[in-house]
């Protein structure tokens, strides 16, 4: 569709903030980040199969700072997508659409996300860290 | 009563829409999403057990070969699920047809290219010793 001239519906800065539109936005933003993400996966497979070097190369990358800055936005970007991932498929049901049921498996969503985001890199360094 | 009222509203929405295929996709999408929550599950558990692993004994465990079934179901869930996701995410935002043609192809042949090679390597280790 080629842009035009027409006048625009009120967009983001016109509305009150809300938890629903908030997640809503995370949960594209991290689907986005979670595609890059794939990126590592693949890296980390491939480095696997060639050998001890390139597989040493690629975990020194992950235990850099910036490098674990990135597995830590990772890891919270997938407990949060899995789980308003489920959110989303029970509205697809047609479950839940109650404006205080959208909230409250919303602020379940935030709660569950950054409780398994814990437990996670919990067990990343109460079993030594990454090395 | 007519026929059209027995049908299910899934089957009067299906073949509709400009492209005439979208219910094929928010359905893709959707199974996709649904294979991936246990294997997410998995993936977390397969992680942390990688995470503490030497060389041989991180090849040793994608060498299993329940783990590598497992391995090659994640990432064709995962670089589909991508793929489906990044498509809509384009037809949103670029507006301008050569550009969202060109950015949809490479997406797809990015994913498909991802898909393959993480399965090559997977077989690759299954396979080897």
């Amino acid at each position: 569709m080629p842009q035009s001239a027409r006048p625009l519906s009120p967009h983001l800065q016109i509305y009150k903030w809300q938890l629903t539109m908030t997640l809503s936005i995370l949960h594209r933003a991290t689907g986005i980040a979670l595609a890059v993400g794939t990126l590592l996966v693949l890296a980390l497979l491939i480095a696997l199969a060639a050998g001890p070097d390139a597989y040493g190369a690629v975990r020194d990358c992950c235990a850099s700072p910036l490098g674990l800055l990135m597995l830590f936005g990772w890891s919270w970007a997938l407990c949060f997508h899995l789980f308003n991932g489920i959110r989303h498929l029970l509205w697809d049901t047609g479950w839940g659409f109650e404006i205080p049921r959208a909230y409250a498996t919303g602020w379940s969503v935030v709660v569950l996300s950054l409780a398994l985001t814990a437990v996670i890199w919990t067990c990343v360094f109460t079993r030594g860290g990454i090395s | 009563m007519s026929a059209a009222d027995l049908q299910t509203p899934l089957k009067r929405v299906r073949g509709l829409g400009s492209a005439k295929s979208g219910t094929h996709h928010f359905i893709v999408q959707r199974v996709t999403a649904l294979a991936l929550i246990p294997l997410v599950a998995w993936i977390i558990w397969l992680g942390l057990a990688l995470m503490h692993a030497d060389y041989a004994h991180a090849r040793a465990l994608v060498h299993q070969p329940l783990n590598a079934l497992l391995l090659i179901a994640f990432v064709i869930a995962m670089f589909w699920h991508a793929q489906l996701g990044l498509q809509v995410v384009v037809e949103d935002y670029v507006h301008t047809r050569w550009l969202e043609v060109t950015t949809q192809l490479a997406i797809k042949f990015l994913c498909v290219l991802g898909a393959l090679a993480s399965v090559l390597a997977v077989v690759r280790i299954a396979f080897g010793n």
